[in-house]
């Protein structure tokens, strides 16, 4: 039971590329924490040196009141679970969840009671004797979970460890971590570029972006009020539809508002529906149909727009300028051509800065 | 599904192999074949005359003291050779493992005695440690050490064994080195946060994860100690002094064609081919399959 606390912390490497640019986080005792971001953002390199296997070059990391910049990962009280599991492939099950808790000189006997309590909640009890490369790839994914779990340390922390796993076990997985984590109430951080995880999984969602912190915040907070552009179309699948509020088609229906100085408008795609009338304050664009995708519950129909709209802010999963996703419920949609009329409520809209660096009230 | 390669021709694919076959007939199977054969022969003195005996030279062999002697100690230098020369690039491999400044030239040099062959290597070694002209044997003496491999048959198996697991550390580097690369960083990183030390994460994690480097490593090494260190011997000791380095390969040199007894030098190489086909057979199947894990 911990907290886990970074005061502006640093990575820079020897070559003078400065990985991690000063992040502040506080993770509350018992908390699920999620570090999201893209790839090489610098969220992996964050949480190994939280497990002590990066150096921190600058600020501190403190672990249930104790500063452990200088610790070794041994005397950390972590646990950590990687993305190739990372499993004693000469050792059995068995071995492999004991191994930590012989180097710690524990009883055999207390050894043997915390590793079957732990097979027993893992559903790993029939395969204690096997090797790890005759078990299946959920198996091995629990077997390194088991490993975390009988040394019962301060803190968990999990680096992408679903992302090796088929689609259907990956959510199976999720589902079972977030269980076990409740059910143990152990401080956790959790790596993943995956959104869904993320915003599934978190107590506390960090969206991370090029060695530093975009937002922090409730995962739902974070969706309903995207701090910045990055935010915005990082989190959510589909991503947000941005555009810049120069056009005089877009200004005009923003009018009246301090929404006149924000540079960009975003609207989520399930925020639009598809009508002839324009509620007050709110904004409406004709689209032509170009493309229609059905997934059973909801459509998306992919729109481009009249006017050709300029490039904002470049960001992952970003439309191309002038393309407008809207999802709607069921699979009635528009046939392909046709010209639509979609429309979002004030309180719907998303401004941002101009640069998309920050996020306006309207 | 087997992959096969289609000929117009049903000669071209014999054609094709007849030049390797022709090398291997002619260079391995000819004189094995040969040695087989004279080794049921006796000749005389002078070559006069050659009769069939049978499994005499092979009974003469057993009943030989120095036979066994040379047996035991051909076993004694493969074990020495092969524990020496694996320990030493295995320490080393550890260490050029590790990020280093400058580690692609560290590891290029300690390739090098690789390329040297045997018989230079037993001249290198000589020049340092001759105990009239080596380098070394001064300051050995200096600190009392009285130096001298030409008469002391002990100090000359230890300069031959030294020289010989010289020679293959650069090869038992190069897989140890490949085998600790191929060990995943992570697997490492678990021992690490999971509390073993270094050492304990070496005997524990690394060490197993290296067994079957090693079990492979063993095996080429006691095949080259056996085989290849002639060269070696020959240029530094010559078996002596008196037997006290004649290996079973060095024996079927002198017994032959010093000693002028072909029959029995050629019941020796038998004896040796059975030996490395039993060693190479042993390979063979453990490779194959991993070893501990």
């Amino acid at each position: 039971m911990a907290n886990v606390t970074l005061r502006s912390v640093r990575k820079t490497y020897p070559g003078g590329f400065e990985a991690i640019k000063g992040v502040d986080v506080d993770v509350g005792d018992g908390q699920f924490c999620v570090l999201v971001g893209p790839s090489g953002c610098g969220k992996s390199t964050l949480l190994r040196m939280v497990a002590g296997l990066e150096t921190v070059t600058g600020g501190e990391i403190d672990i249930g009141g104790r500063v452990v910049n200088g610790i070794e990962p041994a005397d950390r009280d972590i646990a950590m679970v990687f993305q190739n599991y990372a499993l004693y492939p000469h050792m059995s099950v068995y071995n492999n969840m004991a191994y930590g808790l012989r180097n710690r000189g524990m009883a055999e006997a207390e050894i043997k009671t915390r590793v079957e309590e732990a097979a027993r909640i893992l559903e790993l009890a029939p395969m204690l004797e096997r090797k790890p490369r005759q078990l299946s790839g959920g198996q091995r994914q629990r077997v390194a979970m088991g490993r975390a779990i009988v040394r019962q340390p301060k803190v968990f922390l999990f680096d992408e460890p679903l992302s090796n796993l088929d689609a259907k076990l990956r959510i199976a997985m999720r589902v079972e971590i977030r269980k076990l984590q409740r059910r143990l109430n152990t401080t956790s951080i959790y790596v993943t570029h995956d959104q869904l995880e993320a915003m599934t999984l978190a107590d506390i969602l960090v969206v991370m972006n090029g060695g530093q912190v975009e937002q922090i915040g409730n995962p739902l907070e974070i969706y309903e009020k995207p701090a910045t552009t990055f935010v915005a179309s990082f989190i959510g699948a589909p991503p947000m539809n941005l555009m810049s509020t120069r056009p005089e088609e877009i200004r005009s229906q923003l009018a009246g508002s301090n929404a006149a100085d924000a540079g960009i408008l975003g609207i989520r795609p399930e925020d639009f529906v598809i009508t002839e009338e324009t509620p007050a304050g709110g904004v409406a664009l004709p689209l032509t149909v170009e493309a229609i995708e059905r997934v059973g519950a909801e459509t998306f129909v992919y729109g481009s727009r009249e006017q050709e709209d300029q490039h904002v802010a470049a960001t992952p999963g970003e439309l191309p300028p002038g393309e407008v996703i809207v999802r709607i419920p069921g699979t009635g949609a528009p046939a392909i051509g046709a010209r639509i009329r979609v429309a979002a409520v004030r309180a719907k809209l998303h401004l941002f800065s101009g640069d998309g660096r920050k996020r306006i009230e309207a | 599904m087997q992959k096969q390669a289609i000929f117009q021709s049903k000669l071209l694919p014999y054609a094709l192999v007849a030049p390797q076959l022709a090398v291997v007939l002619i260079f391995f199977y000819w004189p094995a074949l040969q040695a087989v054969i004279q080794s049921f022969l006796l000749q005389d003195a002078f070559g006069l005359s050659t009769s069939f005996v049978w499994f005499e030279n092979y009974l003469e062999l057993f009943r030989e003291r120095a036979y066994f002697e040379a047996i035991l100690r051909t076993f004694f230098f493969s074990f020495a050779i092969a524990v020496s020369s694996l320990s030493f690039a295995l320490l080393l491999a550890v260490m050029a493992d590790k990020p280093l400044r400058g580690s692609m030239l560290y590891r290029t040099l300690l390739i090098w005695p690789y390329a040297v062959a045997p018989p230079v290597v037993g001249v290198l070694w000589i020049f340092m440690l001759h105990p009239s002209l080596g380098v070394l044997s001064r300051y050995l003496r200096a600190l009392g050490i009285d130096w001298n491999p030409l008469l002391d048959g002990d100090q000359a198996a230890a300069l031959i064994i030294l020289a010989a697991a010289w020679k293959q550390i650069s090869y038992n580097f190069l897989f140890f080195l490949a085998g600790l690369q191929s060990i995943p960083r992570s697997v490492i990183e678990a021992a690490a946060i999971d509390g073993a030390r270094p050492m304990r994460r070496f005997w524990t994690v690394i060490f197993p994860l290296l067994s079957p480097t090693i079990f492979f490593l063993l095996v080429v090494n006691i095949v080259y100690a056996f085989f290849d260190t002639f060269g070696i011997i020959d240029t530094m000791t010559r078996g002596g002094p008196g037997k006290s380095t004649e290996t079973l390969v060095y024996k079927v040199y002198t017994d032959g064609l010093l000693g002028g007894n072909l029959g029995s030098s050629a019941a020796q190489s038998v004896i040796l081919m059975i030996m490395v086909i039993v060693l190479t057979g042993i390979q063979f199947r453990f490779v194959e399959r991993k070893v501990t894990y």
